[in-house]
């Protein structure tokens, strides 16, 4: 295969691990409020979880060698478990300290990472970690990979839409708008948003055991406070409370974040070269301070109603 | 039907509900008036769960409430609407109204995968309620317009909506006159006679003298955390104490 098909498969599939971890994310702060910022402490958790559970014993590494299948679930449940400990005493705080918390917690995960060589390899890092998939379609140079990838993609877009276009999703959005007025109707707001958190993460948890089993070995490195940045630049880009918007957000940050990598390569003289990733942290944010300015709501922002068309009726009938 | 037994509700040593103790009858519409910053609404909050109560304890019918959660007491038939609206402001009129509907099959996050049909089958009958309750207070026209492009008046009109989505026992009413223009005010209060006529026990807050006047019977009126007397409206009109606690006389 060529070189630009094979760079557009792993630009592809980067792009849609991305897009997991976002579509939680809309669930999270699109829809219910809840602002995370920690999104790269779930990821890491369900890095290591498929990691840890999938790696064969055999390379001497802390590993199980379960199926590829079970990894990729255990990594969900596990970043869903992880979620239910921080919501469970973080929830029923107000919103600001959801935020302290888990960007908090998002370190601390990096720091065990670094920290405990016996299960995560410390900044050694594990690798021969398992894909599934690998040597399906021969030759193909990753297209398989990429093909569960967005397979993984529409299921979670295509469940998660269910569910926020239910009566689920509704209580959700009416929480996000006013908590109090939620809860004199009935609604038990820690209830709702602590489910709202665990789904989201488990989303996250997802995207991490995809990107492990995609690059094939992860370090604490992996896991920085910038690729929370790149989710939220993500969602918000994309339009904030929108699936769809989510995935678009995904696919045009991603393409900024790479082409404009390329170009400040090229184009900035070799002093400044080891700068060029602070060059894109600036672009993305001036990209983002545009959007908040110009369109607040997103490429595809919140313009539809709460509930799906077909439950609301129509005009002759109001 | 509401029993308040010695509520207290202090913030430090500022005690905003002072042993406070009435009951509302089954079927009375009763008014509760005061000066600002009398604790009517403090008082409000405590009742319906906001604030846990620091002594004292309120009944609904026979159960005990006071120490529930806001969601808990809701569920038990108790509803209240805000002084100042809180409508879910990004969701359409038709939505807040439906998101109000108690025991919906749909809240359930694995119910869209497992009890489809059930679900929608519930949701058709609430919307059908809810354009229902639209057409009762008037709503009809913007039941598609989103409840931050409402008017103040249409707000307030929103929260009662929601509220009648449960129908509740009780429902506690907080200024549901302020701010309203004077002919949605006569059609507020038409709809507030007209619920209780069907059995709805109201208490209500409320400034606008001729709305608890042609109302309210009886009349509570609170002072500096306390309740200063009760009686029908005329008599509460002309209780000298009632007028010394609004022009900033102290209290007997």
């Amino acid at each position: 295969m060529s070189g630009v098909l094979s760079y557009l498969v792993f630009f592809l599939t980067t792009a849609a691990i991305y897009s997991i971890a976002s579509l939680g994310l809309n669930l999270q702060w699109g829809r219910t409020g809840l602002f995370n910022i920690g999104v790269s402490g779930f990821f890491a958790v369900g890095a290591y979880a498929y990691a840890i559970l999938t790696i064969s014993p055999l390379t001497g590494q802390p590993g199980l060698g379960w199926p590829v299948l079970a990894g990729l679930l255990g990594a969900m449940v596990a970043a869903g478990l992880f979620a239910l400990l921080v919501g469970i005493p973080t929830l029923r705080l107000r919103d600001d300290y959801l935020a302290i918390a888990t960007i908090g917690i998002a370190i601390t995960v990096q720091l065990i990472a670094t920290n405990e060589p016996e299960l995560t390899g410390g900044t050694n890092g594990l690798f021969a970690i398992p894909q599934p998939v690998a040597g399906w379609l021969h030759g193909s140079g990753g297209v398989a990979f990429l093909i569960l990838v967005l397979i993984c993609v529409a299921l979670v877009y295509l469940a998660l839409e269910r569910m926020i276009h239910s009566p689920w999703g509704r209580v959700l959005v009416a929480i996000r708008e006013d908590e109090t007025a939620a809860s004199s109707l009935g609604k038990s707001a820690f209830s709702f948003r602590l489910q709202s958190l665990v789904i989201g993460s488990m989303a996250m948890g997802l995207s991490g055991a995809l990107y492990a089993a995609f690059i094939k070995f992860i370090s604490p490195q992996d896991f920085l406070p910038i690729f929370t940045f790149q989710v939220w630049a993500m969602l918000i880009l994309g339009g904030s409370g929108s699936s769809a918007g989510a995935l678009l957000g995904s696919l045009v940050v991603w393409a900024i974040w790479t082409l404009s990598g390329g170009l400040i390569q090229a184009a900035l003289p070799a002093k400044l070269q080891v700068d060029s990733g602070a060059i894109q942290i600036i672009l993305i944010g001036l990209l983002l301070m545009l959007v908040i300015l110009f369109r607040p709501s997103g490429l595809l922002g919140r313009k539809r109603p709460a509930v799906h068309r077909s439950t609301v009726p129509s005009k002759e009938q109001a | 039907m509401l029993e308040v037994r010695h509520l207290v509700k202090h913030f430090g040593g500022l005690y905003a509900v002072d042993d406070v103790s009435f009951t509302v009858k089954t079927g009375t519409i009763t008014g509760l008036i005061g000066p600002n910053g009398a604790g009517k609404t403090t008082l409000f909050h405590t009742i319906a769960g906001g604030y846990r109560p620091d002594r004292g304890e309120v009944f609904l019918g026979p159960k005990r409430i006071s120490g529930l959660p806001p969601h808990r007491i809701f569920q038990l038939g108790l509803v209240r609407t805000f002084q100042i609206p809180k409508p879910f402001r990004e969701m359409t009129v038709l939505e807040n109204l439906m998101v109000a509907a108690p025991g919906q099959l749909g809240e359930r996050f694995w119910s869209a995968w497992v009890a489809g049909r059930r679900v929608r089958r519930q949701e058709r009958e609430i919307r059908e309620r809810a354009v229902q309750v639209m057409e009762f207070l008037n709503l009809g026209r913007v039941a598609q317009e989103l409840a931050k492009n409402l008017s103040g008046g249409q707000q307030k009109l929103v929260e009662i909506g929601r509220a009648l989505m449960s129908d509740p026992q009780c429902i506690l009413l907080d200024e549901p006159g302020a701010g309203v223009n004077p002919s949605l005010l006569v059609e507020i209060v038409d709809r507030i006679a007209e619920l209780n006529s069907r059995g709805i026990t109201f208490l209500l807050i409320e400034h606008n003298m001729d709305v608890v006047m042609n109302l309210c019977d009886p009349v509570l009126v609170m002072a500096q955390g306390r309740l200063l007397l009760e009686g029908p409206p005329d008599l509460v009109r002309s209780d000298s104490r009632v007028l010394d606690a609004y022009l900033g006389g102290t209290p007997a």
